[in-house]
């Protein structure tokens, strides 16, 4: 869908450091991550690294904590217990003799703004143009000058195809369109890291492609992602490591080939077969 | 039984009309007229604006995680709805200014209207919307989809940029419609100034009736007085419909149809322009 052309990583300046020099260079480091809602015990235990320019996809039925675990990566929820580092500084939180102190909400903020994130529900501004809900974070929250945001963003929306739709509220657009201006709006914050919460389960069957199209060139030009998805054709295809998730532990992790071939944990069999 | 009561009621009664009171008093306001009108719509305008800044504070005290704003916020609502209004002008103009605690001394800022109990009125009817509004705004703000405050979130707004940015300029379009009542309500609810003598427009024709040439013409007299305040609410309630209409932007789907596209009907003819609505909200 997304016209050849200059790479989206290029566009946003942000062209992370070559494969060879930064494999070891960890991204996200989860380690041992608990949450409750209420009495609800729904992560377990959760660890997970992700490092530069790994593209991980978690799959998982729903209520497995998948959605809830990466909403605690950039701390849209809290967690009780663990700890989830992105590029090496804890994320929500300070240490304070052992023990986690909410941080301070500028702080937060900060942290949020290397960290992009593309809902299920897309969340587009509703008030706002296409072209204006792309250019809002960089010139309110980086402070960029009017004229930069716009070539940034006018050039984001070339790239997700959608430049003839810059002018255009949400409303007008197909779910399809408004999910690919999500991912130019969290782009143009130049995120080290990018997070999808099941992108494409709110589309239509036949908009679902379009936005993949565009996941796929951003993970083959080097964007750390975590998607979670159903889209096993993506994972295969993208993933350099599946997570599979299960009541609110991480069950099982491999390559693509190894979930497809030889899926270890009865749990996961039984998953992989009713949605492949 | 109550037909005959009536009847000698209207019998009883050598009332002289006087319609050319009535008359000149729309058509030839004099300059105590004037003045009233414009003072009603001075106040109204001021208290309601210093109503929608309480009141948009106000919501976010009672939305507020800290503990002290929230039982701040609850208490000036709880406060301002549970007492007459009425009540409170009184204790603020009198009961502030004989307790020395504030003596609302007259001050010119602009030049006019400065007496003091014009500035303790546009406090008093100020802070009573502020609570009214409190309300208002925090129901506009919770009808926000929660995604919009994650959405600004993910993107490295704080709280503040978010809700500046993103929740109220939504909210708005929720709390127009209730607002434009609170206004019309505001332009009427002046009235009750009377209890501390600022001459707005019920006080100017109750001024008129208790002396001067027009003196015990109440019925003339407060008939010319509703048709003013219903001049005053009907202009209002076409600029409210003026408003409602530009708020819709960018919701109903599609631009408001342009002159010419109501003339012809036609819009956008590329097949691949047209808008598609799926998805979303």
């Amino acid at each position: 869908m997304a016209d050849p052309g200059r790479p989206i990583l290029d566009v946003i300046g942000g062209a992370p450091a070559p494969a060879d020099t930064a494999t070891d260079d960890v991204v996200v480091e989860a380690t041992d991550v608990h949450k409750w809602f209420g009495r609800l015990h729904v992560l377990k235990g959760v660890s997970l690294t992700v490092k530069r320019r790994e593209v991980v996809v978690v799959i998982g039925a729903s209520g497995s904590g998948k959605t809830t675990f990466i909403r605690c990566v950039n701390h849209l929820e809290k967690i009780q217990q663990g700890r989830i580092k992105v590029n090496g500084h804890l994320i929500g939180y300070r240490e304070e003799n052992g023990r986690l102190v909410e941080d301070k909400e500028r702080n937060i903020a900060r942290q949020r703004q290397e960290i992009g994130m593309v809902f299920q529900r897309f969340n587009l501004f509703p008030h706002k143009t296409a072209l204006e809900n792309v250019i809002e974070a960089p010139i309110q929250v980086r402070g960029m000058d009017s004229g930069e945001a716009l070539a940034l963003g006018e050039a984001l929306l070339e790239r997700v195809g959608l430049s003839h739709k810059r002018d255009v509220y949400p409303a007008q657009l197909s779910g399809g369109q408004q999910q690919r201006v999500a991912i130019a709006r969290a782009l143009a914050m130049k995120p080290a890291l990018m997070l999808f919460d099941e992108p494409t389960s709110a589309l239509d069957p036949e908009m679902i492609g379009e936005v993949l199209e565009v996941m796929k060139e951003l993970a083959l030009e080097g964007m750390t992602m975590i998607v979670v998805t159903h889209e096993m054709g993506f994972a295969r295809e993208v993933a350099d490591r599946v997570v599979m998730m299960d009541d609110g532990l991480v069950i099982e992790e491999g390559t693509p080939e190894h979930f497809f071939l030889s899926p270890q944990h009865e749990r996961t069999k039984s998953f992989l077969s009713k949605i492949l | 039984m109550l037909v005959a009561l009536v009847a000698a009621g209207c019998q009883s009664s050598n009332y002289v009309y006087r319609w050319d009171f009535f008359f000149d008093s729309i058509f030839r306001p004099d300059g105590l007229i004037i003045r009233g009108v414009a003072l009603t719509l001075f106040i109204s305008v001021i208290s309601q604006t210093i109503g929608v800044v309480f009141g948009v504070f106000g919501a976010l005290g009672k939305m507020a995680k800290a503990p002290p704003l929230r039982v701040m916020a609850g208490f000036y609502v709880w406060f301002f709805r549970g007492t007459p209004l009425l009540v409170q002008i009184a204790l603020i103009y009198f009961g502030l200014g004989v307790t020395g605690i504030y003596a609302w001394p007259e001050i010119t800022p602009l030049g006019a209207f400065g007496k003091g109990a014009v500035q303790a009125g546009i406090v008093a009817l100020g802070v009573n919307e502020g609570a009214y509004m409190s309300e208002i705004v925090r129901a506009g703000i919770l009808s926000i989809d929660a995604g919009q405050m994650e959405a600004a979130k993910s993107l490295g707004m704080t709280f503040g940029q978010s809700m500046r940015r993103i929740i109220l300029p939504q909210a708005a379009r929720v709390i127009v419609p209730p607002l434009g009542n609170e206004f019309n309500n505001m332009l009427k609810t002046t009235s009750l100034l009377v209890v501390i003598s600022v001459p707005e427009l019920y006080v100017t024709f109750s001024y008129k009736n208790a002396s001067g040439p027009m003196t015990f013409h109440p019925f003339e007299l407060f008939l010319a007085a509703a048709v003013w305040y219903l001049l005053l609410t009907t202009i209002w309630g076409l600029i409210q419909a003026r408003v409602e209409r530009r708020l819709g932007r960018g919701v109903g789907g599609d631009a408001a149809p342009s002159l010419r596209e109501r003339l012809f009907g036609m819009r956008s003819s590329k097949p691949d322009e047209l808008p598609m609505i799926s998805g979303g909200r």
